[in-house]
């Protein structure tokens, strides 16, 4: 991999921090460099929001350090504050004023801001800037938080969970813009518990778990290193016995076998030789399926097998 | 568009907290139009009356009655009627009259009111006074009556001014208390300081504003009870607006002080009333605090409403100057240095 050392927009080195009981940063070490969007992907309760917000100056680590554009938030805090653009979980702007008002002000708070005009038409909310805010969408609003992280004209972006309650449509527009700021060579970072959104937007994604990075790579790294391409999953008719799982690993190109709930997964390498072979297996063994299906391997899958969890159970 | 100018944040902020404002209906209910509707009902309910009648029922059926009724007509302050005696009784109860006399054997009669209640006792002595010289009584000293009825001393000259400082107290601490528990509770604190707003400019801009909401309040019901009930400005103008100014400030910093910490609206109001509820009992508004306990006098005089209230009636109906109003202001400042600072240091901005 790349080793620059002057390429890391965030360098983050040993961050801890913790609330009470819970030790919700454990030791995290992490590198965003310039120009690139990194994901950091996990199920909630993980440590993203916290190590996010460490690294937007919003919260103090207890130990371990945040170097952001070369600078430190002890002292420089206000220099790195007009250099930022962020969104963050939750923000409600207020419902009485308008669009417009409200990019109004926060463009008032930095040196070299865009234009107001201008940052309401890169998030397309031309037709709304005169709205109030309390009639936009949820997907509008989520622009409007755009806009007031593009303001500024920043050089690095914090995103946190930006799409979590959106629907389809607004994922994507949400999606287009951070296609933007990485088109125009911004650095990026991102949390999210979709695992299609980080395929889709990071460069590079770390695996989050329990205050740590588990893997870290590119989507398709983190892919290949399941060491299979595509995933089976079926489920024996209902009152039946389940397969003999050692038969099945047997199977040529047959990577990884895993049993959840009376349903069983399948890694494999090549889709067109391992299905015939598995259901010949079946077969032999005397097992009628109720379902089956099949699908290429996703950050999802690469979740379950480090953890053995799904990323969306509580 | 490349070449648009760049705003200030203190005038962007102090913009942003107008519209709010303007735009929030209750708001400018509660700010404009109750105190007016509320100077209104009670400058008529208490205006000079030279309809001041005094209401008395005389009890039917005695054999006295007929002749108690007409010679309390004789004196045209009181208005008499004749009654069953249950129906005479629960007029008094509900303060329908505030006597009731009851004709008894060999012409005598029997006065029943509240002795508690000032217009009971009034009109014991009208009416004891009235039927008197009906009967004939010649009274041993001579006596005239000189009225003065000049503006100032009037009930609504007393009113007004305690309603100004009742109405910049609740303005002050809801204006400035509910919009930033709203604001912490939105999550929009936490953005603003993520951004490179200063924090100065965000609490100034409170401050500001309150500056012209507060103008803009004094004026409109100052004004009404001077066009309307011609309530007397006898002071130096410069020292009413300083007093107005002091108030606002002093009270905007209460509300930031009690809106320092707390998550829920819930929780703020709660706060706000508590904090106001004793001024509203002790500090004067209606009627005069000195009516209090002395052993209480000290601590009303320590709050901030009744230095308000004092120092305007000073100005207004006393004519009096910053010199006449020294130990208010003190009590005012006080307040507002003491609110201010602990509000600065235990400010949760996330």
């Amino acid at each position: 991999m790349e080793t620059e050392t002057n390429g890391a927009a965030l360098r983050v080195r040993a961050l801890r921090k913790s609330y009470a009981d819970v030790e919700a940063v454990n030791g995290l070490d992490l590198d965003v460099h310039e120009g690139e969007c990194f994901g950091l992907l996990g199920p909630n309760g993980a440590g993203k929001t916290t190590t996010i917000e460490i690294c937007e100056g919003l919260l103090e680590a207890d130990s371990g350090t945040v170097e952001l554009l070369g600078r430190a938030w002890k002292h420089h805090a206000q220099a790195l504050k007009q250099d930022l653009g962020m969104q963050l979980q939750e923000t409600q702007f207020t419902d009485k004023l308008t669009v417009r008002e409200t990019v109004r002000m926060f463009r008032s708070f930095y040196r070299d801001p865009r234009g107001v005009e201008e940052t309401i038409a890169l998030v397309q909310l031309e037709a709304k800037a005169n709205a109030r805010v309390g009639q936009l969408s949820g997907g509008q609003k989520q622009r409007l938080a755009m806009a007031v992280a593009l303001v500024g004209n920043p050089k690095f972006f914090f995103l946190d969970e930006p799409t979590t309650g959106l629907d389809p449509q607004a994922r994507r527009q949400v999606w287009d813009l951070v296609e933007g700021f990485k088109a125009a060579g911004r650095s990026i970072l991102l949390t999210t518990h979709y695992m299609d959104e980080a395929e889709r937007l990071c460069n590079r994604v770390g695996i989050m778990d329990r205050g740590k990075i588990i893997a870290l790579d590119t989507p398709r790294g983190l892919i290949a290193s399941l060491g299979a391409e595509h995933v089976i999953e079926f489920a024996p008719a209902e009152g039946q016995r389940g397969p003999d799982e050692e038969a099945l690993r047997g199977i040529a190109g047959v990577r990884a076998v895993r049993a959840e709930d009376g349903h069983f997964q399948l890694h494999v390498e090549h889709l067109h030789a391992a299905v015939p072979a598995v259901l010949a297996e079946l077969d032999s063994q005397g097992v009628t399926l109720a379902e089956l299906r099949t699908h290429s391997a996703t950050l999802e899958d690469v979740f379950v097998s480090l953890t053995g969890r799904h990323l969306r159970e509580n | 568009m490349k070449t648009e100018h760049r705003d200030r944040p203190l005038p962007q902020l102090t913009l942003v907290r107008l519209l709010e404002f303007i735009r929030e209906p209750e708001a400018i209910f509660w700010t404009f139009g109750f105190p007016i509707l509320l100077a209104a009902g009670l400058g008529i309910a208490f205006r000079n009356k030279p309809a001041d009648i005094v209401k008395v029922a005389v009890v039917a059926g005695e054999s006295g009655s007929a002749q108690v009724a007409s010679w309390l007509r004789r004196d045209k302050a009181l208005q008499v009627e004749v009654l069953p005696e249950h129906e005479a009784n629960l007029a008094l109860r509900t303060g329908g009259v505030s006597l009731v006399a009851v004709p008894g054997a060999e012409g005598g009669v029997t006065w029943r009111y509240d002795d508690t209640n000032p217009d009971g006792r009034s009109a014991r002595l009208l009416a004891d006074d009235v039927l008197q010289r009906a009967a004939g009584r010649k009274n041993v000293v001579p006596v005239n009556d000189d009225r003065d009825r000049a503006p100032g001393s009037r009930y609504i000259d007393f009113l007004l001014p305690g309603l100004l400082g009742m109405n910049m107290m609740g303005d002050g601490m809801w204006g400035i208390g509910f919009s930033i528990v709203d604001a912490r509770r939105r999550k929009l604190l936490k953005r603003l300081i993520a951004s490179p707003m200063q924090r100065a400019d965000y609490l100034g801009s409170y401050l500001l504003s309150r500056i012209v909401i507060v103008t803009t309040e004094i004026a409109v019901i100052a004004g009404f009870g001077t066009l309307v009930f011609h309530v007397p400005f006898r002071g130096p103008f410069p020292v009413f607006v300083l007093i107005c100014l002091i108030s606002g400030f002093t009270f905007s910093a209460m509300g930031l002080l009690l809106a320092s910490r707390v998550n829920t609206i819930e929780a703020v109001s709660g706060l706000m009333n508590l904090a106001m509820l004793p001024m509203w009992v002790l500090s004067g508004v209606f009627f005069s605090s000195s009516r209090f306990p002395d052993f209480l006098q000290p601590f009303i005089h320590a709050l901030p409403l009744t230095a308000v209230v004092d120092a305007l009636r000073t100005n207004m109906l006393q004519g009096g100057g910053v010199g006449a109003i020294g130990l208010p202001l003190a009590t005012l400042a006080a307040w507002l240095v003491a609110s201010f600072t602990v509000a600065l240091r235990i400010f949760r901005w996330r």
